[in-house]
């Protein structure tokens, strides 16, 4: 039953992932790539880590696995900001 | 049996992955393109090396390879507008030999590896290593190696490491310096700098039982270094010059007292003592991990930084006299 739950987060997780990918090479412009590469892969991600944990079934290992999902989400969403900023300085799109 | 296939379905994968950026890195005439490529790569020759059984080298490749690899090349192509490989340079003779060099290195390389995959009854290192490893002070076998089966090797590349960051203070004054990065940034550099001081203090202890040591966790620090410089820190968190100095000789410095002092107890060089060899490990790579640390920061800043030339122990180049 675990099991089958955690590869639900898995599967839902890589589907995230497969969005955002997809987004990336779809959508117009920068601004709309950016929600591509950090929502959906950040959401993705923390639906893997949080499948791994369950598979896992250790504390330990989920409190790193949440550690780790919460220095990427801190990182992306930082990198988005700057990357929007330069690009609203510099007038590209 | 489907497990097996599965595995060895993605190692497959990663290794025509790793064929295909490697390729996209040197074939594209856009130079950021190349160097985004290679930092992909490196990430990728990672997840190769953890793949194979080799968490050291996986550490050392991201961190390294990757990462800091990859920031000073494009502190590099920020110094170099434009960023267009010449079809002079690219079509040009020193290109041919080169890859000329290259495929027969690397037919070199796969003869050797076919040759003695199949020995009869080899010798192999990773058999002798485990039977010596309870005498070593550690209990990971690369630490082990590193700085006590081999700790000679380690001098040395510390040495180069020196050498090298002598002549990148030769070069000149530092790459222009960045402005300072605003309020996110800088929330983002006062969580993310102690997190990775913590994070070398964690790699160089953990290096004696786990995958670690003192270039990981010099790779560490260095980030934070280069994470401060991004950020508009001058110093890119590196001390005043003169105790800069004594940082980048520590490392060699703490190989020879410990191996001078093995001598004058009556020992070969570098032959610890019982019961000590852990300890003294300990101490070198320490001492290693700051000195690995300085030197890639200076790599990254790219020359002297600020306020290097009015130190007191700068060289008289010129030989005029002139302001030391």
């Amino acid at each position: 039953m675990t099991e089958a739950f955690a590869l639900a987060l898995l599967v839902s997780g890589i589907g995230f992932f497969v969005a955002g990918s997809v987004g990336i090479l779809r959508l117009p412009d920068l601004h709309s790539r950016l929600h591509a590469l950090t929502k959906a892969d950040n959401l993705g991600l923390g639906l893997l880590c949080a499948g791994l944990a369950l598979l896992e079934g250790s504390l330990l290992i989920a409190a790193k696995l949440f550690f780790i999902w919460l220095l990427v989400l801190a990182a992306s969403a930082a990198a988005a900001h700057l990357i929007a900023q330069q690009s609203l300085r510099q007038g590209t799109k | 049996m489907m497990a097996t296939t599965l595995w060895m379905m993605l190692d497959v994968l990663l290794a025509l992955l790793c064929l295909a950026l490697g390729w996209a890195a040197v074939s594209s005439h856009d130079l950021r393109r190349s160097v985004v490529f290679f930092i992909a790569f490196g990430l990728l020759l990672a997840i190769v090396w953890a793949r194979l059984g080799a968490p050291d080298l996986a550490l050392a490749e991201a961190a390294i390879g990757a990462g800091l690899s990859g920031a000073l090349l494009l502190a590099a192509l920020r110094d170099e507008p434009g960023g267009t490989l010449d079809d002079d340079v690219s079509r040009g003779p020193l290109a041919t030999a080169v890859s000329l060099l290259v495929v027969v290195l690397g037919t070199v390389f796969a003869w050797v590896v076919w040759q003695t995959i199949d020995v009869a009854d080899p010798v192999r290192m990773a058999d002798r290593i485990s039977g010596e490893l309870s005498g070593s002070g550690v209990s990971n076998p690369v630490t082990a190696v590193l700085l006590n089966f081999r700790a000679y090797d380690t001098l040395l590349e510390l040495a180069v490491l020196l050498a090298a960051v002598l002549g990148i203070l030769a070069l000149g004054p530092a790459r222009t310096p960045y402005q300072p990065a605003g309020p996110l940034f800088d929330g983002l550099m006062r969580w993310l700098v102690p997190l990775l001081m913590l994070t070398a203090g964690y790699l160089l202890w953990a290096g004696a039982h786990a995958p670690g040591g003192a270039f990981q966790a010099g790779a560490m620090l260095a980030a934070a270094g280069v994470i401060l410089r991004l950020g508009g820190d001058t110093n890119s968190g590196l001390p005043r010059p003169g105790m800069v100095r004594r940082v980048l000789v520590s490392g060699i410095a703490a190989f020879l007292l410990v191996g001078l002092s093995t001598m004058i107890t009556g020992r070969d060089f570098l032959e610890y003592p019982d019961g000590w060899a852990g300890t003294l490990i300990l101490l070198i790579e320490t001492a290693a991990m700051l000195a690995i640390a300085a030197t890639l920061v200076l790599a990254y800043v790219g020359g002297r930084p600020d306020g290097w030339r009015e130190g007191p122990g700068d060289l008289d180049i010129a030989g005029d006299g002139g302001p030391r």
